[in-house]
């Protein structure tokens, strides 16, 4: 049992890219065994396009399931198949995302198989015959080590964690059938209602700026929003507070009960730094925090702080992100 | 407050000495919908059900003084890690209850997995929609509304149903003191949790390494220069 299963997430009919993260985690842990990792694409009719860019991160094999019943997320249909694809598969692993859709996927196929789950991995290898993963947990503040002793191990990686990397391989594509018929599920999405307007999303920016309530209010996040525009490539995040009062929608919340980010580039603005908030955002690569008080433990987890009032501080910022990123 | 986690001298759980178990946001908010589904129904009852040591009472208690109904304790040593284990339990509670609703908060943040609700609905047979943050119930059927990055999904399913809750869905109520008063006076069944299968174990936990210290750029927009030039040619992300 060497071969690797993968979960390539879609949604509207386009590949997401924890599906690449998900098949490069897999193909890492492949490699380590000599195997071969097989990629489960299931959508709309046409869906099978997208065989090619799994492919190119690794997927020695793409199974597609083509299917109307498939156009929206189908919780019940892409469980059963799942789970009928990795229980004939003979895989060491099975690796789904701990994005939206992976999160409440990948407990559904582990009990249908009878199988331990650990989601929201940051690290995984084998040891011998024992799939070992890292898992934080208790708001971040701890890491634990976990063994999943059976086959398969079901795991969800933490997205932004595993970076994709071109891996070309032939991708021979299989079709496969759904298990039943998903037009037949209880639970149907009855729709997809897309936010933001092509604006990148949180999960997925390589730039964060969010903001706190030392924004004052609602209509001042067009400040924070004037900086995210200057970087091009930025979404806009809030803390609780912010979102509880209303200013911002509970989606854009950054925090132990709200989204974990980890981009590149994350730039707190009038944020004071609370644990729950930390807990979001705390494993970013460089942190950048504006405020004016210079004891915010937001200064704490910094990389770079400037003691300052936002208000002054973030057009002048704004200006020059705009000035160094011309020629981009 | 900040929380600083201390690790057993075994490596592999949280030294709970000093530690106050307190029901955790999402469960909180999953208590909130229970009771509002009854008041708007205007009959029914709210059950509340949680497993782990005697510490756990207080939460029990908690979710009674906010006008739960009555209360099982399944009383394991500790919580284990392993969803499987507390899912195998609570489906084995829930089974012949009748509920028309099984609610639960999206995760816990102590394990932060949050696999619970979703495996035991698959235990049950029921369906499932896990982390909503709004929901609709009429006539034996629900709509709900999920989260996705940068994206909402409409949900619609048949009761009975398992769901599970997350931010956005209501606010909490607070326990009244007369709502403290009766708690102390309504069911609380305790038996022993039947914990199922362990299919993962923590082989040790550890403090996460400290963010290296960093720096004070400066005071003020005169600051934004150098700012600049660190995410240039230090940081490298400008």
């Amino acid at each position: 049992m060497t071969n690797v299963f993968a979960y390539a997430e879609a949604r509207n009919g386009e590949l997401r890219k924890v599906a690449l993260e998900t098949v490069t985690a897999a193909r890492k842990l492949a490699d380590s065994i000599g195997g071969e990792v097989h990629a489960l694409l299931v959508g709309a009719p046409g869906i099978g396009a997208r065989a090619d860019q799994l492919a190119q991160h690794g997927a020695d094999v793409v199974l597609v399931s083509e299917h109307a019943g498939f156009s929206q997320y189908n919780p019940e249909a892409a469980a059963a198949l799942a789970a009928d694809r990795i229980k004939g598969g003979g895989y060491r692993a099975a690796i789904f995302a701990t994005s939206a859709q992976g999160r409440d996927l990948a407990p559904r196929v582990a009990a249908k198989l009878g199988v331990g789950l650990v989601t929201d991995v940051t690290a995984v290898e084998l040891n011998g015959d024992v799939v070992i993963v890292r898992h934080p947990m208790n708001i971040g503040k701890i890491v634990a080590t976990i063994s999943i002793a059976n086959t398969p191990a079901v795991i969800s990686i933490r997205p932004n964690t595993f970076t994709p990397v071109p891996s070309a391989r032939q991708g021979r594509v299989e079709t496969v059938a759904p298990v039943g018929d998903p037009s037949a599920s209880r639970v149907v999405v009855k729709e997809l209602i897309q936010g933001g307007g092509g604006k990148l999303d949180l999960s997925d920016a390589p730039v964060v700026i969010a903001g706190g309530r030392g924004l004052k209010a609602a209509e001042n996040f067009k400040m924070v929003e004037e900086l995210a525009d200057a970087f091009g490539n930025a979404a806009v995040g809030a803390t609780r507070a912010v979102t509880d009062d209303g200013w911002r929608p509970h989606s854009d919340q950054i925090g132990q009960t709200g989204r974990l980010v980890s981009p590149d580039l994350y730039i707190a603005v009038a944020i004071s730094g609370a644990v729950q908030h930390l807990a979001g955002m705390r494993t970013s690569r460089t942190i950048v925090a504006i405020n004016k008080d210079k004891d915010a433990p937001i200064f704490k987890v910094a990389d770079y702080g400037i003691v300052g009032d936002a208000f002054e501080v973030v057009p002048v910022l704004t200006a020059a992100v705009r000035e160094a990123r011309k020629g981009h | 407050m900040d929380v600083r986690f201390k690790i057993s001298a075994d490596g592999t759980s949280v030294d709970e000495a000093g530690l106050k178990y307190d029901i955790n946001d999402f469960d909180s908010w999953a208590v909130e919908a229970a009771l509002q589904l009854k008041e708007k129904a205007g009959q029914g009852e709210v059950v509340v059900i949680s497993l782990g040591p005697d510490a756990a009472q207080e939460t029990i208690r908690k979710a009674l003084s906010m006008g739960a109904d009555r209360a099982v304790h399944l009383k394991a040593d500790r919580i284990p890690f392993d969803g499987f284990a507390i899912a195998g339990a609570l489906a084995a509670e829930l089974r012949d209850g009748g509920y028309d609703l099984i609610l639960f908060g999206k995760m816990s943040p102590d394990s932060s997995n949050g696999i619970v609700g979703p495996i035991v609905a698959e235990m049950l047979g029921l369906p499932c929609v896990s982390a909503i943050s709004r929901l609709d119930v009429a006539d034996g059927k629900g709509t709900a509304k999920r989260e996705l990055e940068g994206a909402q999904e409409i949900v619609e399913f048949p009761l009975p149903a398992v769901l599970t809750v997350d931010e956005g869905l209501n606010t909490a109520r607070y326990p009244s003191l007369k709502g403290i008063m009766a708690a102390k006076r309504k069911p609380l069944e305790v038996k022993p949790a039947l914990l199922g299968d362990t299919k993962v174990s923590v082989q040790r936990l550890e403090l996460p390494p400290e963010r290296a210290a960093g720096r004070i750029i400066g005071e003020g927009a005169a600051a934004v220069p150098d700012l600049i030039k660190a995410l240039q040619t230090e940081a490298k992300v400008l």
